[in-house]
């Protein structure tokens, strides 16, 4: 082999790349800017009529202003938004809204009853994914203009064709359906008959105190604060949510300062930052419930008692004390705290004698076999696992099927699990929205009209149903909260649902960022009240 | 007869170029077209949500054809990809076409300086081991290049975020400009590197290759990884060969032999390593862009595969396809300028 001097050698391999350093950014966010790192790959549209992701609605909190409100001042309590309370007929069914004085669109256009009264038609006529919020109220395509009209270009009136509850009807106006949208500009903007919803997916025409830049998919939302707004200019000027799909990334650019706040950090990643003097962190409670349904077309799980030792071989406060700390809190109620009659609940804790005892009155001492479809991403695993754990303690062998949310929420509508971990958010802000999933079932055949969670769980249930359903229609508040107090007692000792977890939010601020709460829904989330110092 | 054969041949030669093109494409579409239907996830959830009404449900998937055979299903998909249509994202509620050209440029431009860092310091490195074979020199490349294979580009991303971002502060985080700049300059090209120069815009410029050092530093060490091995293994068996002997004892210096000679007759493999690397990038590194919060096709096409979003997927795999056959016809035309021999065939 030919020699070669290390020299020319080297000359040849002169190219090497140099270490490319540019400019390192400067890493500050802009003083009037909130920039927040979140996971919002959920975002599938902004139209307020079709946006049903929960990312999508709290960014669409802040696009448009609705009917009614739970405003950042005060989240416990329902106050009027572009319309002042409504009075309601003595028969529960005539609903009246007299529309808040000068109130302008982000267009600068006035914002009328006319727009109020299109915008809830909308929802009905294009039919998308949260319609079913206000045709449960008996809103068709066909009526819905009769029923919901501007009688006066300050008053909006609508009827409903089903009894409910004024005040459910009433925090049903304080969810996305009610978000008020520029008739003129969505009609402007309308192909082919869709009511301007191809527009406002990436678009907005509302009067919230922040009004869209733009959203790219997978990428950021950025949205500019809106002088006009009804209760004055938010604090801040510009709110950009950057998608960041890694917490881990989300920890290094908030410990760096290129975003004010991380929102998806996990238990560890909030334990490591916790003593960072930069940093702070704040839990808010969720709404979502964790449960494991159970499938009574097994006939093991159709046996109350086997149900109730499988409720007793749950670890809950082993779970929340451990890898679920500071994320969830044991919570055995469909409803979760913060709701209106909802009742903190616990009866059931960890007692494998007294399930091994229930099994063996079953006819099952020995136990049995039994599936358990879980989603593969946390804390969904951790959580199979533990409940495989402490079930083999009574004999019962628990084979986890993990795959993909879209794979299980697939079968799990079908019918097709044994035993499913899954977990579920309230729509708006009312019992209802839980109890008409969780405690009501009056078809259980294959083809029923709609397919509730208790349906999911072959759970039949006339009588409870028709309770659910009083509940809805009650009008005294004290007696439909010990209606609800009933339900849930009853849904959480026989139903097939063994209640676990309510979920706890725990969000990463930057020192010099204040007055940015999470609700316990997206519907109260509000970015206007966020300042920087 | 002459002239006619002369015309004839590269006629014929395009001809099944194009047939062959076509083929992949057919097969290509065929192939990720049943896979996306088999998959066990529902495409209808991913529009509806979990809470829509069994009438919502049922209307959505007959809107998207689900009711028809598959075979009619792929017929009707082909016929509209054939006309450009890939449908709209659920995702992101753009024509897929559209999101495709808008999430390419950020791969495209993250792949090229990747490569590039990977053919210019992997080509010669490659070199280097080889003429030092069995020395210090060549293990230590070789530790390098084993090094780059085996890591896990996520935890290389992350570490080298925690190191040069966090800690030193040599480069700027993720994304691919920071919140103060964006949206500061129209997108021309979709190249932000090349954008910012047109707009004039220096300071972005420098921001955004700010952002762009880290990640393509990372995937062009792997590129350069794969380029040093291949090369080295490329220049052992040309060291190895009588000529080099022979040009040596004509007195042509060793820096020549091995540079010009050696190196000038791998040039044909390397270029299909090198077209390789490059589609392997252009594909989208997925992790890497997860990491890095990369706006590009690899984020895209994951995203997409989470949410279900068939039509998405389909384009982009498509799209990814299309570029390998680009390449590959690419390397077809390079090798007819590096390769003497390449020219003469066919004809």
């Amino acid at each position: 082999m030919a020699k070669i001097s290390r020299r020319q050698a080297l000359a040849g391999a002169a190219a090497v790349p140099l270490a490319l350093q540019g400019q390192a950014a400067l890493a500050a966010t802009p003083k009037d800017t909130l920039v927040v790192a979140k996971q919002i790959d959920d975002i599938i549209t902004l139209d307020p009529a079709e946006c049903y992701e929960l990312s999508g609605i709290e960014v669409a909190t802040n696009l448009y202003d609705r009917l009614l409100r739970y405003e950042a001042e005060d989240v416990t309590k329902m106050v009027g938004g572009v319309a002042n309370m409504p009075s309601v007929s003595a028969d529960g069914k005539v609903f009246t809204f007299k529309l808040k004085p000068n109130q302008k669109f982000h267009s600068g256009a006035p914002v009328t009853a006319e727009d109020c009264a299109f915008s809830l038609q909308r929802v009905v006529l294009l039919d998308k994914t949260p319609a079913f919020l206000v045709t449960q109220l008996g809103w068709t395509k066909a009526n819905v203009k009769d029923l919901v009209k501007a009688t006066a270009p300050d008053t909006l009136q609508f009827t409903i064709t089903e009894s409910y509850a004024p005040s459910m009807v009433m925090n049903l106006m304080t969810s996305i359906i009610a978000s008020v949208v520029e008739k003129k500009i969505a009609l402007a903007n309308e192909k082919d008959g869709d009511l301007g919803n191809t527009w406002l997916k990436t678009n907005s025409a509302g009067s919230g105190a922040y009004k869209l830049i733009s959203w790219k998919a997978n990428e950021s939302v950025s949205m500019e604060a809106y002088p006009g707004f009804r209760m004055g200019p938010a604090n801040l000027k510009r709110v950009v949510i950057r998608h960041v799909a890694e917490p881990q990334t989300q920890r290094l650019m908030v410990e760096k300062g290129d975003v004010d706040v991380a929102r998806d950090l996990s238990a560890d990643q909030i334990k490591a930052v916790r003593g960072n003097k930069d940093l702070r962190i704040e839990d808010f409670a969720g709404a979502n419930t964790w449960y494991l349904g159970l499938n009574m077309s097994d006939e093991r799980l159709k046996n109350e008692k086997v149900r109730t030792a499988i409720k007793m071989l749950v670890d809950y406060d082993g779970m929340v004390n451990t890898f679920l700390k500071g994320q969830f809190f044991v919570q055995q109620s469909f409803l979760p705290v913060g709701f209106f009659s909802a009742m903190k609940y616990t009866p059931f804790k960890l007692d494998v004698a007294k399930a091994k005892a229930l099994l063996a009155e079953a006819g099952y001492p020995n136990g049995f076999t039994i599936k358990l479809a879980s989603n593969n991403s946390a804390p969904g695993p951790d959580i199979a696992q533990s409940i495989q754990q402490t079930m083999g303690q009574a004999g019962i062998k628990v084979e986890i099927v993990t795959s993909d949310r879209k794979t299980v929420l697939g079968d799990y509508r079908g019918r097709k699990t044994q035993m499913t971990l899954m977990s579920w958010g309230p729509d708006y802000f009312d019992p209802h929205t839980n109890a008409d999933t969780f405690a009501r079932n009056t078809d259980d055949s294959d083809g029923a009209a709609t397919k509730p969670l208790a349906w999911r769980n072959h759970w039949s249930i006339p009588e409870i149903s028709a309770q659910t359903a009083l509940a809805a229609k009650e009008l005294d508040a004290g007696k439909r909260k010990a209606m609800y107090e009933a339900l849930q007692k009853k849904v959480t000792l026989e139903g097939p649902f063994v209640l676990m977890f309510q979920n706890v939010s725990e969000v990463t601020f930057r020192k010099n960022v204040s007055g940015f709460k999470l609700g316990i829904t997206e519907d109260l989330n509000f970015y206007r009240t966020a300042k920087k110092a | 007869m002459t002239v006619a054969r002369r015309i004839a041949a590269p006629l014929r030669k395009i001809g099944s170029l194009l047939v062959s093109v076509g083929l992949t494409f057919l097969g290509l579409t065929c192939v990720t077209f049943v896979i996306g239907r088999v998959i066990p996830i529902d495409p209808v959830l991913a529009i509806v949500g979990d809470k829509a009404s069994n009438e919502t449900y049922e209307r959505v998937r007959l809107q998207l054809g689900l009711d028809q055979p598959l075979l009619e299903q792929y017929w009707h998909y082909l016929v509209k990809v054939v006309h450009g249509e890939f449908g709209t994202s659920v995702m992101t509620a753009h024509p897929v076409l559209d999101d495709l050209l808008s999430v390419f440029p950020a791969t495209l431009e993250l792949a090229t300086l990747s490569l590039v860092i990977g053919v210019v310091g992997g080509i010669p490195l490659g070199v280097y081991a080889a003429v030092n074979r069995g020395r210090w020199q060549d293990q230590l490349i070789r530790f390098m290049s084993l090094l780059g294979y085996s890591m896990p580009v996520f935890w290389l991303g992350l570490i080298g975020l925690l190191l040069f971002y966090a800690k030193l502060g040599w480069v700027a985080g993720p994304g691919r400009v920071d919140v103060g700049f964006d949206d500061m300059v129209p997108a021309v090209t979709g190249l932000m590197t090349i954008d910012s120069l047109l707009a004039g815009e220096d300071e972005v410029f420098w921001n955004v290759l700010s952002h762009l050092v880290l990640p393509s530093s990372i995937l062009g060490y792997l590129s350069l990884a794969y380029v040093a091995r291949m090369t080295r293994s490329f220049m052992l068996s040309q060291l190895k060969q009588e000529y080099i002997l022979a040009t040596l004892a004509k007195g042509l210096s060793p820096f020549r032999v091995v540079w010009i000679h050696a190196l000038g007759n791998v040039w044909v493999q390397l270029v299909t390593v090198i077209a390789l690397t490059f589609g392997s990038l252009l594909e989208g590194a997925v992790l890497t862009e997860t990491v890095f919060a990369w706006p590009g096709l690899g984020l895209y096409l994951k995203n997409s595969l989470f949410a279900a979003d068939l039509n998405a997927v389909l384009g982009g795999t498509v799209l990814v396809g299309v570029v390998y056959i680009v390449l590959n016809m690419l390397s077809d035309v390079v090798y007819t300028l590096v390769d003497p021999r390449a020219r003469g065939q066919g004809t």
